[in-house]
């Protein structure tokens, strides 16, 4: 929940700073690849009803059976860095930084502050791929499993504000 | 028994994480409202179209607040705090776009 609150003051922020600097953000949310945050949305959400398919794997007592559930969920989450890696590599390329303009420090720093939380959230996934593997997680055995991938929605429940807010409304 | 097994807690409902079926039409209408929100980005804006587009992040979000972290089933404290982040966010974002057409 602190991370929901971190990133709802940090929303707030981005809102209430673009009514003061409308045509700025407008201008700038322009140049930003929609195709690529579409993209990573789509990605996202992918790999959420994969972690979905292997908590009900493993709660129907088929843990291993539903690894692979796992795993297509830990490589949609790579894609999704892998895009990310790009738009940046695209903007810092045209020399964009942080200090370019307001806009742009909020594009820049809300979404890194994300992409490190994918980065957690993928490792915790594959404790628990390599869990399932192993057979670790049954009926009676769930927590673990359940609190990782209430994780990983957790973050997929951030971008799903985040790619209308700042890649979309304008 | 692993370490990690709690013996003493009852096993969690078979049917708590929903059915396969389930989860992957919840997934296509989730595709389907981001092609959506991705189509209407390229309007040319304004009140209306900021008021659909968090109106389905809203509903995107409940389904994965609800649905795929399964909180439908949890006790209702973590449901209202989940629903509630999403209303105080999508709230405030509507009353700074407000703001901004001033």
């Amino acid at each position: 929940m602190a991370e929901l609150a971190a990133f709802a003051a940090f929303f707030a922020a981005y809102a209430f700073t673009r009514a003061n600097h409308v045509e700025e953000f407008n201008l700038a949310q322009r140049a930003l690849n929609r195709d690529a945050g579409a993209f990573n949305t789509l990605l996202l959400l992918s790999a959420s009803a994969c972690v979905v398919r292997a908590v009900q794997g493993a709660l129907a007592g088929r843990a291993r059976a539903a690894a692979p559930w796992m795993l297509a969920a830990i490589l949609c989450g790579l894609a999704f860095l892998g895009v990310k890696g790009v738009e940046y590599a695209a903007a810092f390329a045209q020399g964009i930084t942080l200090s370019s303009s307001t806009f742009h420090m909020f594009y820049l720093s809300l979404t890194f502050f994300h992409f490190m939380h994918v980065i957690l959230g993928l490792v915790i996934l594959t404790a628990l791929w390599f869990g399932l593997r192993a057979g670790r997680y049954g009926p009676r055995n769930m927590n673990g499993l359940e609190s990782g991938a209430a994780y990983w929605h957790m973050v997929d429940l951030v971008w799903l504000i985040l790619f209308p807010l700042v890649y979309v409304i304008h | 028994m692993s370490s990690t097994e709690y013996p003493d807690l009852p096993p969690v409902a078979a049917d708590a994480h929903g059915s396969a079926r389930g989860t992957w039409l919840l997934w296509a209408g989730l595709m389907l409202a981001t092609v959506l929100t991705w189509r209407l980005g390229e309007g040319s804006g304004g009140l209306l179209l900021a008021a659909i587009v968090l109106g389905i992040a809203f509903v995107k979000g409940a389904v994965v607040a609800l649905e795929f972290m399964a909180l439908r089933h949890a006790p209702a404290l973590w449901r209202n705090l989940s629903v509630g982040w999403l209303v105080l966010v999508c709230t405030l974002v509507g009353i700074a776009y407000w703001k901004g057409l001033a």
